[in-house]
């Protein structure tokens, strides 16, 4: 090639005309020089490598400072593409390629780079990706070694939520039926959290404000970044040792989706789905749900909520203890008032049953008077007849017991008088 | 933890508080339960109103103790 080529100044493709014979010599070419000066003092001290049949370059040399300038040329930077052929190689790295209409570069996530991207993407999925241009030597393919990756949207994040979510729903760690209730009155809160963010801050007042008596016991871990999960999980675990908590509250303030992620870790999840005690998730977005809000027994929006639901409100709680012994007292109340009626009640038909037997049995006794009067002898005496009986009391009742001159007595009916008979017993 | 948390104090109570609205109720029975009912309130309120606790932070130890020390906040 004779022409210069990349004549803007500005042309990324511009170091590339290191190959052209024709400026291979101007003091245009830096890049690289010492491999350069090394390559021709090593090979061909007097021709520029590749100029002549005599200083061809070997392929392997060829791709080597091909990828030397490549790498130097291009800094890393973001791409936009579709997603296609996607391979998860069972070495642990990705390969895909990346397109658009009418271009395409293959790809690749090295398994270490893996970790920073949330789930392998699909094909035909958008993404943008952060990558560095470099040269496959022994392909001599320009691939972008990729480091991070996202797709348009929320796609990605939807996919490894799904995913993650399908994993602990598989675990019966989604079950609604394990939501445990929290205790009416803890005596101690822990709180896993960032010991820096507002999160805490906010848990404490709300707590002091409501119910200043529960013991609030902060439990540090860094809750957004590399590493973050791992140490999340770590807290957990560090209350669970410990014991002294009733409730457990995770969470931290609002934040981008990003920085909400670690919350959306299967490990967190599992974590927080396994403490003994009640918890409470409290992540601070509106919108999304994370893998800890579902699996703790209570999804609180922000911290604040989360103190709000882990505490009463002593003035309520107050009130509620004064409403029973209000309650209790007009119970009892209204358990002796009735008991007292009912006695009196109760001694009212004493009274009417006693009255009622006594006039029964005076009417009664009244009868039998009457009728004992009847059957009486003096009933008979007081209608005028006489009684009459000899001195040893027998009645004389024919004429034949009256022999002249026998003494008796004769009963009327108000006395006895003493008679005798004067006759022989004939009238 | 105290023998009888809040919650079961509260739970007694409530049955208390249904019990002495029977109707069958001997009032002995009933007295008794009065009686139990203030008791309760009693431990409620107590467990209610304990002192003002502290704010602190736990750590544990390289050999697995742990110490719950106070939290400037």
């Amino acid at each position: 090639m004779t022409q210069r080529r990349g004549a803007s100044e500005d042309s990324p493709a511009e170091p590339l005309d290191l190959f052209d014979a024709g400026d291979a010599r101007s003091a245009r070419y830096v890049l690289p020089l010492d491999r350069y000066t090394r390559a021709e003092h090593e090979r061909l001290p007097d021709a520029f490598p590749g100029s002549a049949p005599g200083c061809a370059l070997a392929i392997s040399d060829l791709n080597f400072y091909a990828r030397e300038i490549l790498e130097g040329a291009f800094t890393p930077m973001w791409v936009r593409g579709e997603v296609s052929d996607f391979k998860a190689h069972r070495n642990g790295h990705w390969y895909f390629c990346l397109r658009d209409a009418t271009s395409s570069i293959k790809c690749v996530v090295w398994s270490r780079d893996r970790t920073r991207i949330v789930a392998a993407p699909d094909d035909g999925m958008q993404v943008v990706a952060r990558g560095r241009l470099t040269v496959y030597p022994a392909r001599g393919e320009m691939q972008l070694v990729i480091t991070a990756l996202d797709a348009v949207g929320d796609g990605l994040h939807r996919k490894a939520l799904d995913l993650a979510r399908e994993l602990l729903a598989a675990e019966g760690l989604l079950d609604p039926a394990r939501k445990r209730r929290l205790p009416r009155l803890p005596r101690c809160v822990a709180v896993v959290t960032s010991a820096s963010g507002a999160a805490f801050h906010d848990i404490v007042s709300v707590i002091r404000r409501r119910c200043a008596s529960v013991s609030v016991v902060l439990v540090p871990a860094k809750v957004q970044g590399e590493g973050a999960p791992a140490e999340i999980v770590g807290a957990i675990a560090r209350v669970v040792r410990w014991g002294g908590a009733d409730v457990l509250i995770v969470g931290r303030g609002g934040g981008a989706r990003e920085d909400l992620w670690a919350f959306n870790d299967p490990r967190v999840a599992r974590a927080l789905a396994h403490a003994p005690m009640p918890t409470i998730s409290a992540v601070g977005h509106e919108v999304d749900v994370t893998l800890c809000d579902l699996v703790a027994d209570v999804r609180a929006a922000t911290p604040s909520a989360a103190a709000e639901c882990a505490v009463p409100s002593l003035a309520d709680e107050r009130a509620m203890l004064a409403a029973f012994a209000l309650t209790m007292r007009k119970r009892l109340t209204r358990r002796v008032d009735s008991a007292r009626d009912r006695a009196e009640y109760s001694a009212q038909r004493l009274h009417r049953g006693v009255r009622a037997l006594t006039e029964r049995r005076r009417a009664r006794a009244e009868l039998m008077a009457a009728r004992l009067h009847a059957l009486s002898p003096l009933a008979t005496l007081a209608r005028g007849f006489a009684v009459a009986r000899d001195d040893d009391g027998r009645a004389l009742t024919r004429a034949s017991d009256f022999p002249a001159g026998l003494p008796f007595a004769l009963t009327l009916r108000d006395g006895t008088i003493r008679a005798r008979a004067d006759g022989d017993g004939r009238a | 933890m105290s023998e009888r948390t809040y919650e079961q104090e509260l739970a007694r109570l409530e049955q208390i508080v249904t019990d002495l609205e029977r109707n069958d109720l001997e009032l002995d029975r009933a007295l008794a339960l009065f009686e139990e009912g203030v008791a309760r309130l009693r431990g409620a309120s107590a467990a209610l109103e304990r002192a003002e606790a502290q704010v602190k932070l736990l750590t544990e130890t390289g050999d697995g103790r742990f110490i719950v020390s106070d939290h400037g906040d």
